[in-house]
């Protein structure tokens, strides 16, 4: 049986909105490390950043008292982003945004973080933490088979 | 933490001879950036400012925040009969804009020069 070797990199980061940044330029380290493409690498940002504005702001409410962490697990060709917070974890995964609702005033012009992970990862998932709290988002990107 | 967002407006000529306002941006485009993106666009005269080209060269960092001040500025010039573009979006932001829809809404040009000149 092949054993697969998985480096893990953490960073906790402060309940203030900026701060987003820091895990965003670390995952971006490690996904360079690993060889993904440039345009993964920058999908990958913007789906870790997304992933922890919503902590900072719904998770943890902005209270700076509590903090948020980040564990980045390299695998041999995916690299697994949790995002985990102390609020109770998202009910209902967000639907499609439509812009021309937005543009009508029928649906609120914000609200895009939930939309942009699903959509940049290849996996997402929200777990609401068994005590109500500690709950976290789930991301991982695979590495193509043919960029090495 | 959050890079401030700095914002200028400069006035140009397309070759058609249109009248272009542009919101240069700079920093950051985030939660933050109320003020130098709603805040600058809101100070024109909407009577006067009929075609306004959103330049991002110098903007590394947008998020879902920073995207939604820029759906309120559609908004807002849609309701005002101002038409809106942008150019200077990184490859990844393009393809962001693209996905939430904002192109259906605000033409996408690479640089400054193919903006003006379809305008």
């Amino acid at each position: 049986m092949s054993e697969t070797r998985t480096t893990n990199v953490e960073v906790r980061l402060p309940s203030r909105m900026g701060f987003e940044k820091v895990a965003m330029s670390t995952a971006a380290s490690v996904a360079k490390l690993m060889g993904f493409r440039e345009d993964r690498v920058e999908d990958l940002k913007t789906a870790v950043a997304e992933a922890c504005i919503n902590a900072i702001e719904h998770g943890n409410r902005l209270n700076e008292k509590l903090s948020v962490g980040v564990v980045l697990s390299a695998g041999e060709d995916s690299l697994e982003v949790k995002v985990i917070d102390d609020g109770k974890g998202m009910k209902n995964k967000q639907a499609k945004p439509d812009i021309d609702r937005k543009m009508h005033g029928e649906e609120d012009p914000r609200g895009m973080g939930m939309f942009l992970i699903q959509a940049l990862v290849d996996e997402a998932e929200w777990v609401a933490g068994a005590d109500g709290k500690s709950s976290y988002v789930r991301l991982v990107i695979r590495l193509d088979k043919d960029q090495g | 933490m959050q890079s401030e967002t700095k914002s200028h407006v400069d006035q140009l000529t397309s070759p058609a001879g249109h009248s272009v306002t542009v919101l240069r941006f700079e920093g950051d485009i985030a939660s933050t950036s109320k003020e130098a993106v709603l805040g600058t666009y809101q100070a024109l005269s909407k009577a006067t400012n009929k075609i306004i080209l959103l330049d991002f060269t110098k903007v590394d960092y947008i998020n879902s925040s920073g995207i939604a001040l820029v759906i309120q500025l559609l908004i807002e010039a849609a309701n005002s009969g101002q038409k809106v573009y942008a150019y200077g979006l990184s490859a990844h932001f393009v393809k962001v804009f693209t996905m939430v829809g904002i192109t259906k809404y605000a033409g996408l040009f690479p640089d400054q020069a193919a903006a003006l000149a379809a305008l």
